[in-house]
């Protein structure tokens, strides 16, 4: 048999002993050496292992069992001392082995930064388990500092914080990742790890580590004092070339190979990141089990060549979801198509070059960075799908529509906006007067300015009137006060945790002084939203509506609807609402299609008095005028009906008493129905409840508006707690992701059903969101009347002065 | 020019606004600084939408029935839709608010 000695026992020696063995397991006689005390392990998951996802057995690749039944001499926690090629044999601390072929797998050494203090205990690398146990040895609660923001050093990060350490991360770059990220996902990947709880800097260097004798903080250059019981290094590896430079063999950046993996020594060969070919190294596992197959195949004295290939890298953070691979730096010739979807936390960047895809950077779904990496491999012509190509292989295939054509095809006089009466001539005319976007158009015709349904067909006129000349804006900005979208805003107050609208305005630029009466009432929510313990509502934001709670008419009086919970009342109510009636002269009386009733025609200066009497029996706002929840329609369920299968009445009570006061993007309507024959009609309402005899049928994203849409199902659940805590959620995570204005259907047409059925099946998320709504709920679920009505209140609602009586005296 | 006292300055939110009755018909008064107000016709030129209740912003208000704006310096309506509201001098002294008695009783002669 044949001498074998390897000495390294990580990944890609691994994957050669492997190849060999199964190829040709009475062929070589192995000696394998390892400085780690063990042998080999899967070394890319000592992060789940940190973060205590996975424990050390589990990512042991090859244990005792498996060297001892393959006939593999292990001489474990031997540091070999140099090579004698001359005499073929390697000299290890407690003895020499004689070879036939030698294979150098030492991989790399972690860098340490020579800054003074870098000896000090409790400054450690990220490299192998030894690193690992130390950093989960750690007390939860002491302070961590990571030098380095790239893969190793935010996977380290992530571990410790969820290990319950104070994480600070400081990185040299302007971005986290800067070499496999764009700034725009490096900024999400931030804000990501931020909303972990982790403290990132950068452009941080580090001047020095202080302490005596072990760490006691991290000093930067610019003076800034980080306390720190555990400096933890990862800032790069360095191939581990001192055994092959010792032994003269010919050592670049890395021990150089030709394609075969032999060293300059023909009996010597090399794998892994210890490697330098064509002046490339390697640091992923994808190119050293390649490397391993070719050297398998060489040292059986079969034909192969290694061709590096192009890399992608995925971050194994759970949650935080990137994918980057290829090359995406700016260069002349190079053309980017980006998609953003802020709301969602998703960016994407495809780099196309000569009709090819060169790289691809993704944020937050990364579902087909496999497809789009498979592009860049093949090198495949992308003209042919270019215009929907971000939107990933789903999306290819079959003719799209051009609604295009449908709008150049109409006539002048076809009617555009339905609020304002404007048809198409008007709109083209405007275009041909200069109004040649969607903001000036709006301006000089009011198409489009009231609903807004119409948006997309006026941008289409102005597409087909204006052509080329036209670009449809990526995302509409929220008003003229500002260029963000409403998912930009959103997402930037969460971000740099803006918690006024003084802090909006000054941190976001808007152009004017105090917003308007689009973007006011819109920051308003999403800081209250947001927010909701340190931000304080302003009425002067609000709309009349929702300042006066009460909905104004068209002739400046006010309607007030009592709150009937689940559309029950009694017969006392009723009277005390008659009374009310009689007492403010209310011209009209009606029932409302939620089941309430409503009292038209009040005086604005009247609603005061009359909510303090409607209070007194103990009635209380129905919010019919609110962006929020509105009422709850139930039918008679099990109480009377013969056909009800659960207490319908009684949950749509119950989620009514929950919701109440609370307020979101738009209005939310809930029905509860007792039976699939549907009475309440729970199947068009944002939340619709149908009871079966099994259980209760959650359905979301109903409407009976301006769109007609039928709920479509988000879950089923046996219990009426699961069905209050499933709805609960649901509006939480309406209230904090959607844009202002939205009903549920319009955000789930956005975000899509899938991702909310995703987000509300993890049953901690779910707990999450009924708890921060609850917490909001603290603040926000009070009866306005009951406020409003006070003497010192009331005063508000009346003329600031009457000059009629002065002038007559 | 005739002063009268209608009120107390922070008996006005700011960028909020109230309401004055006059024999001639009702006056809004706006407060869009910490100490700038303005006076103009409660009454939209559009369809009479109440402008005391409209979102005040800049030195502008915005009609809550059809979204029309004006300008509270000039009383016209901004953008496409054409339209004046009158506007009244008003000032403010030692935290009282005065409007002019003079310009509200031509009004009321006209």
């Amino acid at each position: 048999m044949e001498k074998l000695v390897v000495i390294g026992a990580g990944m890609a020696s691994g994957r050669l002993l492997e190849h060999l063995i199964n190829a040709a397991p009475d062929r070589f006689e192995v000696t394998l050496f390892n400085a780690e005390p063990r042998g080999n392990y899967n070394r890319i998951m000592l992060s789940p292992v940190l973060s205590g996802e996975k424990s050390y057995a589990e990512i042991v690749t090859h244990d005792d069992d498996w060297y001892q039944a393959h006939g593999v001499t292990c001489r474990f926690g031997e540091r070999v001392a140099h090579i004698d090629r001359d005499r073929k044999v390697v000299v290890g601390a407690r003895g020499e082995v004689p070879y036939d072929k030698l294979v150098i797998a030492t991989g790399s050494d972690p860098f340490i930064v020579p800054c003074p203090g870098h000896d000090l205990d409790g400054v450690i690398a990220y490299r192998d388990l030894d690193d690992t146990n130390r950093m989960i040895d750690q007390a939860p609660g002491s302070r961590a500092v990571v030098i380095g923001g790239g893969l190793l050093g935010l996977e380290a990060a992530a571990g410790l914080r969820l290990r319950g350490m104070e994480v600070t991360v400081l990185h040299l770059a302007g971005h986290l990742m800067e070499r496999q990220l764009d700034p725009a996902a490096g900024y999400l990947l931030r804000a990501d790890l931020e909303r972990r709880g982790i403290t990132v800097m950068t452009q941080a260097s580090t001047k020095c580590i202080r302490g005596d004798g072990s760490v006691e903080a991290v000093e930067l250059e610019d003076g800034t004092l980080l306390p720190a019981d555990l400096v933890v290094m990862a800032v790069g590896i360095r191939p581990a070339v001192a055994l092959a430079k010792d032994a003269g063999l010919s050592v670049g950046r890395a021990i150089e190979v030709d394609a075969q993996m032999q060293t300059s020594d023909p009996h010597v060969f090399a794998v892994g990141e210890c490697v330098e070919f064509a002046g490339q190294l390697f640091g992923l596992v994808a190119p050293l089990y390649d490397q391993a197959k070719v050297l398998a195949a060489t040292l059986l004295g079969e034909d192969a060549a290694f061709a590096p290939k192009q890399l992608s890298t995925k971050l194994k953070v759970t949650g935080c979801d990137l994918f980057s691979a290829g090359d995406f730096t700016d260069a002349p010739g190079r053309e980017d198509i980006v998609y953003r979807d802020p709301a969602r936390g998703i960016y994407k960047r495809l780099v196309v070059e000569d009709d090819r895809l060169v790289g691809a950077v993704m944020y937050g779904d990364t579902a087909d960075g496999n497809w789009f990496f498979g592009l860049i491999k093949d090198g495949t012509d992308v003209s042919d799908m270019r215009e929907t190509l971000i939107f990933g292989p789903a999306y290819q295939g079959g003719a799209a529509a051009d609604p295009m054509a449908a709008v150049a095809a109409l006539p002048a006089d076809a009617e555009i906006c339905g609020c304002n009466g404007v048809c198409k001539g008007r709109i083209v005319e405007a275009i041909e007067g200069g109004a040649t976007d969607l903001g000036a158009v709006r301006a000089t015709t009011k198409a489009s300015a009231s609903c807004g349904t119409c948006t997309g067909l006026v941008e289409q006129v102005l597409a087909a009137t204006l052509g080329d000349a036209f670009a449809v804006p990526a995302a509409q900005p929220v008003c003229g006060c500002t260029d963000l979208s409403h998912e930009d805003v959103r997402r930037l107050i969460k971000s740099q945790e803006l918690k006024s609208q003084p802090a909006v305005w000054q941190e976001l630029g808007w152009r004017t002084p105090n917003g308007c009466h689009v973007c006011r009432p819109a920051l308003n929510f999403y800081l209250l939203a947001d927010w909701p313990l340190e931000y304080r509502d302003d009425p002067q934001s609000r709309f009349v509506n929702e300042r006066k709670h009460a909905n104004i008419q068209k002739d400046g009086t006010f309607s007030v609807v009592p709150r009937m919970w689940g559309g029950v009342t009694t017969a006392a109510e009723l009277r005390a609402i008659a009374d009310a009636a009689e007492k403010y002269d209310v011209p009209t009386v009606k029932v409302t299609g939620g089941q309430r009733i409503d009292l038209l025609g009040v005086k604005g200066e009247d609603l005061p008095h009359i909510w303090a009497d409607l209070n007194a029996a103990g009635l209380v706002s129905g919010h019919a005028y609110s962006k929020g929840l509105r009422t709850v329609k139930t039918c008679v369920g099990t109480d009377h009906c013969r056909f009800g299968t659960q207490d319908s009445t009684g949950l749509g009570i119950r989620l009514e008493k929950r919701l109440w006061g609370s307020w979101t993007p738009h209005k939310v309507k809930l029905a509860v129905s007792g039976c699939p024959r549907n009475c309440a009609e729970a199947t068009c309402k944002d939340v619709g409840i149908v009871c079966v005899d099994s259980g209760f049928e959650i359905g979301v994203g109903g409407a009976a508006g301006m769109d007609v849409k039928e709920v479509e199902r988000l879950a089923k659940v046996a219990t009426e707690d699961e069905a209050v805590e499933w709805t609960v959620a649901f509006v939480q995570l309406y209230r904090e992701h959607a844009r202002y204005l939205d009903r549920p259907y319009k955000w789930l047409g956005k975000v899509g059903l899938d991702w909310v059925k995703d987000t509300l099946s993890d049953a901690a998320a779910r707990t999450a969101l009924v708890a921060r709504f609850d917490l909001s709920q603290t603040v926000y679920q009070s009866d306005p009347w009951a406020e409003l009505s006070t003497r010192d209140r009331a005063r508000g609602f009346a003329p600031l002065a009457d000059l009629t009586l002065e002038a007559a005296e | 020019m005739s002063w009268i006292d209608i009120g107390a300055l922070d008996d006005i939110p700011e960028r909020g606004a109230r309401m004055v009755r006059t024999r001639a018909g009702c006056v809004a008064l706006f407060r869009t600084g910490a100490t700038e107000v303005f006076a103009t016709s409660n009454t939209c030129a559009h369809k009479g939408g109440p402008l005391a209740e409209g979102i005040v912003h800049g030195r502008k208000v915005t009609c809550p029935l059809h979204n029309w704006v004006y300008s509270l310096e000039t009383g016209e309506a901004q953008g496409a839709d054409e339209g004046r509201i009158a506007t009244y001098p008003v000032r403010i002294e030692d935290g009282r608010i005065l409007i002019d008695g003079d310009a509200i009783g031509k009004r009321s002669a006209a």
